[in-house]
Protein backbone atom coordinates (compact mmCIF):
# COMPACT_ATOMS: atom_id res chain seq x y z
CA UNK A 1 0.00 0.00 0.00
CA UNK A 2 2.95 1.97 0.70
CA UNK A 3 4.65 1.20 -2.41
CA UNK A 4 6.88 4.66 -4.03
CA UNK A 5 6.47 3.72 -7.90
CA UNK A 6 2.85 2.84 -8.57
CA UNK A 7 2.83 -0.77 -10.46
CA UNK A 8 1.55 -1.18 -13.91
CA UNK A 9 -1.69 -0.88 -15.08
CA UNK A 10 -3.11 -4.23 -15.55
CA UNK A 11 -6.67 -2.30 -16.75
CA UNK A 12 -6.48 1.49 -17.93
CA UNK A 13 -9.79 3.01 -19.20
CA UNK A 14 -8.98 6.19 -20.82
CA UNK A 15 -11.84 8.71 -21.78
CA UNK A 16 -14.16 5.84 -21.86
CA UNK A 17 -17.60 6.80 -23.84
CA UNK A 18 -20.63 4.51 -23.90
CA UNK A 19 -24.26 4.90 -24.67
CA UNK A 20 -27.52 3.05 -24.38
CA UNK A 21 -30.15 4.00 -27.14
CA UNK A 22 -28.76 7.79 -26.63
CA UNK A 23 -28.77 7.39 -23.08
CA UNK A 24 -24.79 8.29 -22.11
CA UNK A 25 -23.99 5.56 -19.68
CA UNK A 26 -19.64 6.66 -19.59
CA UNK A 27 -19.13 9.73 -20.73
CA UNK A 28 -15.42 10.41 -20.26
CA UNK A 29 -14.58 7.57 -17.66
CA UNK A 30 -11.26 7.55 -16.74
CA UNK A 31 -9.91 4.63 -14.40
CA UNK A 32 -6.69 2.25 -13.85
CA UNK A 33 -6.30 -1.32 -12.11
CA UNK A 34 -2.70 -1.95 -10.98
CA UNK A 35 -0.83 -5.15 -10.52
CA UNK A 36 -1.33 -6.77 -7.39
CA UNK A 37 -3.51 -4.32 -5.87
CA UNK A 38 -7.52 -4.18 -5.15
CA UNK A 39 -9.35 -1.17 -6.77
CA UNK A 40 -12.84 -1.01 -5.97
CA UNK A 41 -15.40 0.93 -8.31
CA UNK A 42 -18.36 2.31 -6.40
CA UNK A 43 -21.33 3.84 -7.27
CA UNK A 44 -25.24 4.56 -6.50
CA UNK A 45 -27.12 2.26 -8.51
CA UNK A 46 -27.19 2.52 -12.05
CA UNK A 47 -24.30 4.35 -12.76
CA UNK A 48 -23.12 1.51 -14.63
CA UNK A 49 -20.68 -0.42 -12.59
CA UNK A 50 -22.26 -3.95 -14.52
CA UNK A 51 -21.93 -2.55 -17.46
CA UNK A 52 -18.46 -1.46 -17.00
CA UNK A 53 -17.27 -5.31 -16.17
CA UNK A 54 -19.28 -6.00 -19.51
CA UNK A 55 -16.66 -3.80 -21.44
CA UNK A 56 -14.20 -4.96 -19.56
CA UNK A 57 -14.46 -8.62 -20.62
CA UNK A 58 -15.26 -7.20 -24.40
CA UNK A 59 -18.85 -8.43 -24.17
CA UNK A 60 -19.87 -4.99 -25.68
CA UNK A 61 -18.16 -2.59 -27.22
CA UNK A 62 -17.37 1.33 -26.27
CA UNK A 63 -18.53 3.89 -28.72
CA UNK A 64 -14.78 6.20 -28.00
CA UNK A 65 -12.12 6.10 -25.86
CA UNK A 66 -9.64 3.42 -24.89
CA UNK A 67 -9.78 0.46 -22.96
CA UNK A 68 -7.47 -1.74 -22.45
CA UNK A 69 -6.70 -5.19 -20.47
CA UNK A 70 -3.16 -6.45 -19.99
CA UNK A 71 -2.11 -4.07 -22.54
CA UNK A 72 -4.72 -5.40 -25.51
CA UNK A 73 -7.06 -2.73 -26.46
CA UNK A 74 -10.13 -4.82 -25.91
CA UNK A 75 -12.57 -3.39 -28.57
CA UNK A 76 -10.08 -4.32 -31.52
CA UNK A 77 -9.69 -7.87 -30.38
CA UNK A 78 -11.41 -10.87 -32.38
CA UNK A 79 -13.35 -13.58 -31.20
CA UNK A 80 -10.28 -15.96 -30.51
CA UNK A 81 -8.18 -13.20 -29.41
CA UNK A 82 -10.62 -12.14 -26.59
CA UNK A 83 -11.59 -15.55 -25.31
CA UNK A 84 -7.55 -16.19 -25.26
CA UNK A 85 -7.41 -12.95 -23.06
CA UNK A 86 -10.99 -14.02 -21.08
CA UNK A 87 -8.68 -17.04 -20.06
CA UNK A 88 -6.18 -14.61 -18.11
CA UNK A 89 -9.12 -13.24 -16.09
CA UNK A 90 -11.40 -15.09 -13.38
CA UNK A 91 -14.64 -13.39 -13.45
CA UNK A 92 -17.46 -13.58 -10.14
CA UNK A 93 -20.85 -13.15 -10.81
CA UNK A 94 -23.37 -11.65 -8.83
CA UNK A 95 -25.26 -14.32 -8.27
CA UNK A 96 -22.43 -16.84 -8.51
CA UNK A 97 -23.37 -17.82 -12.11
CA UNK A 98 -23.15 -21.87 -11.18
CA UNK A 99 -24.27 -24.10 -14.17
CA UNK A 100 -27.65 -25.55 -12.18
CA UNK A 101 -27.06 -29.35 -14.17
CA UNK A 102 -23.23 -29.96 -13.02
CA UNK A 103 -22.19 -30.66 -9.06
CA UNK A 104 -20.16 -28.10 -7.63
CA UNK A 105 -16.98 -30.45 -8.34
CA UNK A 106 -17.80 -29.87 -11.85
CA UNK A 107 -18.51 -26.61 -11.68
CA UNK A 108 -15.06 -25.68 -10.51
CA UNK A 109 -13.78 -28.72 -12.76
CA UNK A 110 -15.73 -27.00 -15.96
CA UNK A 111 -12.82 -24.27 -17.03
CA UNK A 112 -10.31 -27.11 -16.77
CA UNK A 113 -12.28 -29.68 -18.81
CA UNK A 114 -12.91 -26.91 -21.59
CA UNK A 115 -9.39 -25.66 -21.75
CA UNK A 116 -6.84 -28.06 -20.56
CA UNK A 117 -6.35 -31.83 -21.35
CA UNK A 118 -5.07 -32.50 -17.37
CA UNK A 119 -5.18 -36.16 -16.33
CA UNK A 120 -8.05 -36.88 -14.75
CA UNK A 121 -6.10 -37.39 -10.98
CA UNK A 122 -4.51 -34.24 -11.62
CA UNK A 123 -7.72 -32.51 -12.50
CA UNK A 124 -9.31 -33.59 -9.32
CA UNK A 125 -6.47 -32.07 -6.99
CA UNK A 126 -6.78 -28.96 -8.10
CA UNK A 127 -9.98 -28.90 -8.09
CA UNK A 128 -10.45 -30.04 -4.41
CA UNK A 129 -7.53 -27.65 -3.41
CA UNK A 130 -9.49 -24.36 -5.19
CA UNK A 131 -12.97 -25.84 -2.97
CA UNK A 132 -10.41 -26.42 -0.07
CA UNK A 133 -9.12 -22.55 -0.32
CA UNK A 134 -13.01 -21.40 -0.11
CA UNK A 135 -13.89 -23.94 2.65
CA UNK A 136 -16.23 -26.04 0.77
CA UNK A 137 -14.13 -29.50 -0.27
CA UNK A 138 -16.81 -31.16 1.59
CA UNK A 139 -19.49 -29.52 -0.61
CA UNK A 140 -17.63 -31.00 -3.73
CA UNK A 141 -20.78 -33.64 -4.39
CA UNK A 142 -23.73 -31.55 -3.74
CA UNK A 143 -25.67 -29.57 -6.51
CA UNK A 144 -25.51 -25.50 -6.76
CA UNK A 145 -29.36 -25.97 -5.77
CA UNK A 146 -29.12 -26.97 -2.42
CA UNK A 147 -26.28 -24.31 -1.75
CA UNK A 148 -26.87 -21.18 0.62
CA UNK A 149 -26.20 -17.90 -1.21
CA UNK A 150 -22.91 -17.46 0.47
CA UNK A 151 -21.85 -21.04 -0.66
CA UNK A 152 -23.11 -20.66 -3.90
CA UNK A 153 -20.73 -17.63 -4.26
CA UNK A 154 -17.74 -19.74 -2.96
CA UNK A 155 -17.96 -21.84 -5.45
CA UNK A 156 -18.23 -19.23 -7.97
CA UNK A 157 -15.12 -17.89 -6.52
CA UNK A 158 -13.29 -21.43 -6.63
CA UNK A 159 -14.07 -21.51 -10.16
CA UNK A 160 -12.86 -17.91 -10.99
CA UNK A 161 -9.69 -19.15 -9.77
CA UNK A 162 -8.92 -22.41 -10.80
CA UNK A 163 -7.47 -21.64 -13.82
CA UNK A 164 -4.86 -19.04 -12.10
CA UNK A 165 -6.27 -15.89 -13.53
CA UNK A 166 -4.01 -12.88 -13.22
CA UNK A 167 -6.80 -10.43 -12.85
CA UNK A 168 -9.95 -11.11 -10.91
CA UNK A 169 -12.99 -8.96 -11.36
CA UNK A 170 -15.57 -8.93 -8.65
CA UNK A 171 -19.24 -8.09 -9.55
CA UNK A 172 -20.89 -7.00 -6.54
CA UNK A 173 -19.76 -9.79 -4.45
CA UNK A 174 -21.80 -8.42 -0.83
CA UNK A 175 -25.21 -8.79 -2.29
CA UNK A 176 -27.65 -10.40 -0.32
CA UNK A 177 -25.26 -12.03 2.04
CA UNK A 178 -25.31 -12.64 5.70
CA UNK A 179 -22.54 -10.85 8.03
CA UNK A 180 -20.94 -14.59 8.42
CA UNK A 181 -21.03 -14.93 4.79
CA UNK A 182 -20.12 -11.51 4.26
CA UNK A 183 -16.93 -11.87 6.16
CA UNK A 184 -15.82 -14.90 4.63
CA UNK A 185 -16.06 -13.55 1.24
CA UNK A 186 -14.79 -10.35 2.20
CA UNK A 187 -11.78 -12.04 3.80
CA UNK A 188 -11.67 -14.42 0.65
CA UNK A 189 -10.86 -11.46 -1.98
CA UNK A 190 -8.11 -9.89 0.46
CA UNK A 191 -6.41 -13.44 1.20
CA UNK A 192 -6.56 -14.37 -2.75
CA UNK A 193 -5.45 -10.86 -3.76
CA UNK A 194 -2.28 -11.25 -1.20
CA UNK A 195 -1.57 -14.87 -1.92
CA UNK A 196 -1.75 -15.26 -5.20
CA UNK A 197 -0.60 -12.24 -6.33
CA UNK A 198 -3.15 -11.43 -8.63
CA UNK A 199 -5.12 -8.15 -9.89
CA UNK A 200 -8.57 -7.49 -8.56
CA UNK A 201 -11.53 -4.88 -9.26
CA UNK A 202 -14.30 -5.31 -7.29
CA UNK A 203 -17.44 -3.45 -7.98
CA UNK A 204 -19.82 -2.70 -5.21
CA UNK A 205 -21.89 -0.09 -3.58
CA UNK A 206 -20.91 -1.98 -0.20
CA UNK A 207 -18.70 1.23 1.31
CA UNK A 208 -17.93 0.27 4.82
CA UNK A 209 -17.22 -3.61 3.66
CA UNK A 210 -14.92 -2.51 0.90
CA UNK A 211 -13.03 0.31 2.21
CA UNK A 212 -11.19 -2.69 4.28
CA UNK A 213 -9.28 -3.75 2.09
CA UNK A 214 -9.17 -1.75 -1.04
CA UNK A 215 -6.12 -0.20 -2.10
CA UNK A 216 -7.46 2.02 -4.63
CA UNK A 217 -11.17 2.96 -5.00
CA UNK A 218 -13.14 5.12 -7.44
CA UNK A 219 -16.43 6.79 -7.40
CA UNK A 220 -18.61 6.77 -10.51
CA UNK A 221 -21.45 9.10 -11.12
CA UNK A 222 -22.87 10.71 -14.10
CA UNK A 223 -20.64 8.85 -16.24
CA UNK A 224 -17.39 9.57 -14.63
CA UNK A 225 -15.55 8.70 -12.31
CA UNK A 226 -16.27 11.80 -9.54
CA UNK A 227 -13.34 10.97 -7.28
CA UNK A 228 -10.08 8.66 -7.26
CA UNK A 229 -8.11 7.89 -4.23
CA UNK A 230 -7.33 5.26 -1.05
CA UNK A 231 -10.94 4.94 0.66
CA UNK A 232 -9.55 7.25 3.96
CA UNK A 233 -9.21 10.00 0.97
CA UNK A 234 -12.61 9.47 -0.73
CA UNK A 235 -14.25 9.65 3.26
CA UNK A 236 -12.45 13.06 3.59
CA UNK A 237 -13.71 14.42 0.07
CA UNK A 238 -15.40 17.76 0.36
CA UNK A 239 -16.87 17.20 -3.19
CA UNK A 240 -21.33 16.84 -2.24
CA UNK A 241 -21.66 13.71 -4.25
CA UNK A 242 -18.94 11.68 -2.66
CA UNK A 243 -19.90 12.72 0.56
CA UNK A 244 -23.58 11.75 0.06
CA UNK A 245 -22.21 8.67 -0.95
CA UNK A 246 -20.19 7.78 0.71
CA UNK A 247 -22.49 9.15 4.22
CA UNK A 248 -25.27 7.41 2.27
CA UNK A 249 -27.38 10.35 2.27
CA UNK A 250 -30.72 9.76 1.02
CA UNK A 251 -30.83 13.17 -0.49
CA UNK A 252 -28.24 15.25 -2.23
CA UNK A 253 -26.40 15.44 -5.82
CA UNK A 254 -27.89 12.06 -6.66
CA UNK A 255 -31.88 13.04 -5.88
CA UNK A 256 -34.10 10.97 -3.89
CA UNK A 257 -37.20 12.22 -6.28
CA UNK A 258 -37.14 11.38 -9.74
CA UNK A 259 -37.83 14.10 -12.13
CA UNK A 260 -41.29 15.36 -12.35
CA UNK A 261 -43.39 18.03 -13.10
CA UNK A 262 -44.21 20.71 -10.56
CA UNK A 263 -45.95 18.93 -7.70
CA UNK A 264 -48.40 21.57 -6.68
CA UNK A 265 -49.68 22.08 -10.70
CA UNK A 266 -50.34 18.41 -10.72
CA UNK A 267 -51.76 17.92 -7.90
CA UNK A 268 -54.26 20.59 -8.71
CA UNK A 269 -54.46 20.04 -12.85
CA UNK A 270 -57.85 19.16 -13.86
CA UNK A 271 -58.85 15.97 -14.22
CA UNK A 272 -57.52 14.25 -17.36
CA UNK B 1 -46.05 -3.03 -43.11
CA UNK B 2 -44.66 -3.08 -39.94
CA UNK B 3 -45.44 -7.03 -39.55
CA UNK B 4 -43.88 -8.71 -42.56
CA UNK B 5 -41.05 -7.21 -42.44
CA UNK B 6 -40.59 -7.85 -38.66
CA UNK B 7 -41.35 -11.32 -39.83
CA UNK B 8 -38.89 -11.31 -42.61
CA UNK B 9 -36.26 -10.12 -40.25
CA UNK B 10 -37.20 -12.72 -37.61
CA UNK B 11 -36.47 -15.42 -40.48
CA UNK B 12 -33.20 -14.11 -41.02
CA UNK B 13 -32.11 -14.11 -37.44
CA UNK B 14 -33.25 -17.66 -37.38
CA UNK B 15 -31.07 -18.62 -40.45
CA UNK B 16 -28.23 -16.85 -39.49
CA UNK B 17 -28.50 -18.81 -36.16
CA UNK B 18 -28.82 -22.03 -37.82
CA UNK B 19 -25.66 -21.18 -39.42
CA UNK B 20 -23.42 -20.07 -36.05
CA UNK B 21 -25.16 -23.41 -34.86
CA UNK B 22 -24.13 -25.97 -37.73
CA UNK B 23 -20.86 -24.19 -37.65
CA UNK B 24 -20.11 -25.17 -34.36
CA UNK B 25 -21.99 -28.90 -34.02
CA UNK B 26 -18.61 -30.77 -35.88
CA UNK B 27 -16.52 -29.12 -32.86
CA UNK B 28 -19.23 -30.48 -30.48
CA UNK B 29 -18.93 -33.82 -31.05
CA UNK B 30 -15.54 -33.85 -29.19
CA UNK B 31 -17.59 -34.02 -26.15
CA UNK B 32 -19.83 -36.91 -27.13
CA UNK B 33 -20.96 -37.53 -23.59
CA UNK B 34 -23.19 -34.44 -24.08
CA UNK B 35 -24.70 -35.18 -26.82
CA UNK B 36 -25.42 -38.47 -25.45
CA UNK B 37 -27.66 -36.66 -22.51
CA UNK B 38 -29.22 -34.71 -25.15
CA UNK B 39 -30.31 -37.57 -27.40
CA UNK B 40 -31.98 -38.98 -23.79
CA UNK B 41 -33.35 -35.59 -23.09
CA UNK B 42 -35.36 -35.16 -26.29
CA UNK B 43 -35.62 -38.50 -27.06
CA UNK B 44 -36.17 -41.17 -23.92
CA UNK B 45 -37.89 -38.72 -21.77
CA UNK B 46 -40.62 -38.17 -24.63
CA UNK B 47 -40.75 -41.96 -24.97
CA UNK B 48 -43.98 -42.48 -22.51
CA UNK B 49 -46.04 -39.81 -24.46
CA UNK B 50 -44.92 -40.76 -28.00
CA UNK B 51 -46.04 -44.53 -27.17
CA UNK B 52 -49.22 -43.21 -25.38
CA UNK B 53 -50.63 -41.11 -28.51
CA UNK B 54 -49.26 -43.67 -31.12
CA UNK B 55 -51.43 -46.42 -29.51
CA UNK B 56 -54.75 -43.97 -29.48
CA UNK B 57 -54.09 -42.44 -32.97
CA UNK B 58 -53.59 -45.73 -34.10
CA UNK B 59 -56.77 -47.38 -32.68
CA UNK B 60 -58.31 -44.29 -33.99
CA UNK B 61 -57.13 -44.77 -37.63
CA UNK B 62 -58.45 -48.81 -37.08
CA UNK B 63 -61.83 -47.76 -36.21
CA UNK B 64 -62.42 -44.68 -38.92
CA UNK B 65 -60.36 -46.79 -41.30
CA UNK B 66 -62.64 -49.79 -41.03
CA UNK B 67 -66.03 -47.30 -41.32
CA UNK B 68 -64.63 -45.92 -44.43
CA UNK B 69 -63.71 -49.14 -46.13
CA UNK B 70 -66.05 -51.22 -45.57
CA UNK B 71 -68.17 -48.94 -47.30
CA UNK B 72 -66.38 -50.12 -50.64
CA UNK B 73 -66.38 -53.01 -49.23
CA UNK B 74 -62.71 -53.45 -49.10
CA UNK B 75 -62.00 -53.64 -45.04
CA UNK B 76 -59.42 -56.34 -45.49
CA UNK B 77 -57.10 -53.06 -46.91
CA UNK B 78 -57.27 -51.68 -43.23
CA UNK B 79 -53.73 -52.95 -42.33
CA UNK B 80 -52.27 -51.15 -45.58
CA UNK B 81 -54.17 -47.94 -44.97
CA UNK B 82 -53.51 -47.67 -41.18
CA UNK B 83 -49.76 -48.21 -42.02
CA UNK B 84 -49.37 -46.10 -44.76
CA UNK B 85 -51.25 -42.80 -43.12
CA UNK B 86 -49.03 -43.66 -40.19
CA UNK B 87 -45.57 -44.17 -42.03
CA UNK B 88 -46.46 -41.12 -44.44
CA UNK B 89 -47.79 -38.71 -42.58
CA UNK B 90 -49.14 -39.00 -39.39
CA UNK B 91 -46.15 -40.47 -37.64
CA UNK B 92 -43.76 -38.05 -38.47
CA UNK B 93 -46.10 -34.82 -38.34
CA UNK B 94 -47.81 -35.62 -34.71
CA UNK B 95 -44.51 -36.71 -32.99
CA UNK B 96 -42.99 -33.51 -34.36
CA UNK B 97 -46.31 -31.52 -32.52
CA UNK B 98 -45.57 -33.95 -29.33
CA UNK B 99 -42.04 -33.19 -29.81
CA UNK B 100 -42.53 -29.64 -30.07
CA UNK B 101 -44.87 -30.09 -26.80
CA UNK B 102 -42.49 -31.89 -24.56
CA UNK B 103 -38.94 -31.35 -25.91
CA UNK B 104 -38.98 -28.13 -27.65
CA UNK B 105 -40.47 -26.61 -24.51
CA UNK B 106 -37.95 -28.52 -22.49
CA UNK B 107 -35.17 -27.29 -24.01
CA UNK B 108 -36.15 -23.39 -24.46
CA UNK B 109 -37.02 -23.16 -21.15
CA UNK B 110 -33.79 -24.75 -19.94
CA UNK B 111 -31.49 -22.79 -22.28
CA UNK B 112 -33.80 -19.02 -21.60
CA UNK B 113 -33.00 -19.97 -17.45
CA UNK B 114 -29.61 -20.61 -18.40
CA UNK B 115 -29.89 -16.92 -19.90
CA UNK B 116 -31.71 -15.40 -17.58
CA UNK B 117 -29.33 -16.98 -14.45
CA UNK B 118 -25.85 -15.53 -16.30
CA UNK B 119 -24.86 -19.03 -16.67
CA UNK B 120 -24.17 -18.40 -20.68
CA UNK B 121 -22.86 -15.31 -19.74
CA UNK B 122 -20.33 -16.51 -17.54
CA UNK B 123 -19.21 -19.21 -20.35
CA UNK B 124 -18.67 -16.58 -22.73
CA UNK B 125 -16.74 -15.12 -20.03
CA UNK B 126 -14.90 -18.56 -19.32
CA UNK B 127 -14.03 -18.18 -23.23
CA UNK B 128 -16.50 -21.07 -23.58
CA UNK B 129 -18.66 -20.21 -26.38
CA UNK B 130 -22.13 -21.59 -25.05
CA UNK B 131 -23.29 -22.46 -28.72
CA UNK B 132 -21.01 -25.24 -29.21
CA UNK B 133 -21.24 -26.53 -25.55
CA UNK B 134 -25.04 -25.56 -25.06
CA UNK B 135 -26.91 -25.11 -28.04
CA UNK B 136 -25.10 -27.42 -30.70
CA UNK B 137 -25.71 -30.44 -28.59
CA UNK B 138 -29.23 -29.82 -28.03
CA UNK B 139 -29.88 -29.37 -31.57
CA UNK B 140 -28.22 -32.67 -32.32
CA UNK B 141 -30.05 -34.41 -29.65
CA UNK B 142 -33.24 -33.29 -31.32
CA UNK B 143 -32.65 -34.11 -34.56
CA UNK B 144 -31.67 -37.71 -33.41
CA UNK B 145 -33.98 -37.96 -31.37
CA UNK B 146 -37.26 -37.17 -34.17
CA UNK B 147 -36.97 -40.04 -36.31
CA UNK B 148 -36.54 -42.29 -33.66
CA UNK B 149 -39.18 -41.37 -32.02
CA UNK B 150 -40.88 -41.05 -35.17
CA UNK B 151 -40.47 -44.99 -35.62
CA UNK B 152 -41.63 -46.07 -32.50
CA UNK B 153 -44.88 -43.76 -32.71
CA UNK B 154 -45.30 -45.72 -36.24
CA UNK B 155 -45.03 -48.85 -34.38
CA UNK B 156 -47.20 -48.78 -31.88
CA UNK B 157 -50.09 -47.12 -34.29
CA UNK B 158 -50.07 -49.98 -36.21
CA UNK B 159 -50.36 -52.06 -33.73
CA UNK B 160 -53.00 -49.94 -32.00
CA UNK B 161 -54.87 -50.53 -35.53
CA UNK B 162 -54.38 -53.98 -35.12
CA UNK B 163 -55.76 -54.22 -31.85
CA UNK B 164 -58.65 -52.63 -33.06
CA UNK B 165 -59.36 -53.73 -36.48
CA UNK B 166 -58.26 -57.37 -35.98
CA UNK B 167 -59.65 -57.60 -32.24
CA UNK B 168 -62.63 -55.40 -32.29
CA UNK B 169 -64.10 -55.22 -35.84
CA UNK B 170 -62.84 -57.97 -37.04
CA UNK B 171 -60.80 -57.39 -40.00
CA UNK B 172 -58.87 -60.78 -40.82
CA UNK B 173 -55.26 -60.90 -39.32
CA UNK B 174 -53.95 -62.60 -42.37
CA UNK B 175 -55.09 -59.97 -44.82
CA UNK B 176 -54.33 -57.38 -42.21
CA UNK B 177 -50.86 -58.01 -42.33
CA UNK B 178 -50.19 -59.14 -45.96
CA UNK B 179 -51.47 -56.61 -47.80
CA UNK B 180 -49.47 -53.95 -45.44
CA UNK B 181 -46.12 -56.38 -46.52
CA UNK B 182 -47.20 -56.14 -50.51
CA UNK B 183 -48.10 -52.53 -50.43
CA UNK B 184 -45.85 -50.45 -48.21
CA UNK B 185 -42.73 -50.10 -50.03
CA UNK B 186 -38.92 -48.70 -48.64
CA UNK B 187 -39.77 -45.62 -50.38
CA UNK B 188 -43.29 -44.69 -47.83
CA UNK B 189 -40.53 -45.61 -45.05
CA UNK B 190 -38.16 -42.78 -46.88
CA UNK B 191 -40.35 -40.20 -46.87
CA UNK B 192 -41.37 -40.86 -43.61
CA UNK B 193 -38.14 -40.72 -42.50
CA UNK B 194 -37.34 -37.56 -44.49
CA UNK B 195 -40.25 -35.68 -43.19
CA UNK B 196 -39.14 -36.48 -39.29
CA UNK B 197 -35.58 -35.30 -40.02
CA UNK B 198 -36.67 -32.17 -41.54
CA UNK B 199 -39.08 -31.70 -38.55
CA UNK B 200 -36.25 -32.21 -36.08
CA UNK B 201 -34.15 -29.49 -37.88
CA UNK B 202 -37.42 -27.26 -37.31
CA UNK B 203 -38.46 -28.30 -34.01
CA UNK B 204 -34.79 -28.10 -32.63
CA UNK B 205 -34.02 -25.21 -33.97
CA UNK B 206 -36.81 -23.00 -33.19
CA UNK B 207 -36.53 -24.72 -29.53
CA UNK B 208 -32.94 -23.20 -29.21
CA UNK B 209 -32.76 -20.13 -30.91
CA UNK B 210 -35.85 -19.14 -28.80
CA UNK B 211 -34.30 -20.10 -25.63
CA UNK B 212 -30.65 -18.92 -26.11
CA UNK B 213 -32.88 -15.19 -27.15
CA UNK B 214 -35.37 -15.31 -24.55
CA UNK B 215 -35.15 -11.90 -22.49
CA UNK B 216 -33.46 -13.26 -19.45
CA UNK B 217 -36.61 -12.69 -16.68
CA UNK B 218 -38.99 -15.05 -15.96
CA UNK B 219 -41.59 -13.76 -18.22
CA UNK B 220 -39.45 -13.49 -20.94
CA UNK B 221 -38.72 -17.11 -20.48
CA UNK B 222 -42.16 -18.12 -20.63
CA UNK B 223 -43.21 -16.14 -23.90
CA UNK B 224 -40.46 -17.92 -25.35
CA UNK B 225 -41.78 -21.15 -24.45
CA UNK B 226 -45.10 -19.85 -25.75
CA UNK B 227 -43.33 -19.35 -29.28
CA UNK B 228 -41.30 -22.24 -29.62
CA UNK B 229 -44.43 -24.71 -29.48
CA UNK B 230 -46.20 -21.87 -31.81
CA UNK B 231 -43.66 -21.64 -34.21
CA UNK B 232 -42.30 -25.12 -34.35
CA UNK B 233 -46.45 -26.55 -34.99
CA UNK B 234 -46.35 -23.93 -37.50
CA UNK B 235 -43.11 -24.81 -39.32
CA UNK B 236 -43.84 -28.74 -38.91
CA UNK B 237 -47.58 -28.31 -41.04
CA UNK B 238 -45.69 -25.90 -43.60
CA UNK B 239 -42.88 -28.42 -43.97
CA UNK B 240 -45.31 -30.98 -44.38
CA UNK B 241 -47.36 -30.01 -47.12
CA UNK B 242 -44.06 -28.71 -48.91
CA UNK B 243 -42.56 -32.34 -48.49
CA UNK B 244 -45.79 -33.84 -49.32
CA UNK B 245 -46.36 -31.99 -52.37
CA UNK B 246 -42.69 -32.65 -53.56
CA UNK B 247 -42.84 -36.46 -52.72
CA UNK B 248 -46.26 -36.60 -54.90
CA UNK B 249 -44.62 -35.02 -57.49
CA UNK B 250 -41.57 -36.95 -57.85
Amino acid sequence: MGDSAPAEAVVDVRELRYAIEGRPIFDGLNLAARRGQITAVMGPSGTGKTTLLRLLMGAIRPDAGRLSVFGDEVAGLARPALYRLRRRIGMLFQNGALMSDLSVFENVAFPLRAHTRLPEPLLRRLVLMKLQAVGLRGAADMAPGALSGGMARRVALARAIVMDPELLIYDEPFVGLDPISLGVILRLIGTLNATLGITSIVVTHDVEEISRIAHQSYLLASGRAVAAGSPAELRAAAAPVVNQFMQGLPDGPVPFHVPAPDYRTQLLEPDA
Amino acid sequence: MRAPLNALARMGRVALFLLRVLGQCLPSLRHPRLLVAQVYNAGARSLIIVMLCGLFVGMVLGLQGYDLLQRFGSESALGVAAALGLVRELGPVITALLFAGRAGTALTSEIGLMRATDQLTAMEMMAVDPVRRVVAPRFLGGIIAMPLLTAIFNVIGIFGAQLIGVGLVGVESGSFWSQMQAQVERSDINEGLIKSLCFGVACSLMAVYEGFHAEPTAEGVGLATTRTVVSSAVLTLLLDYMLTAAFLNS
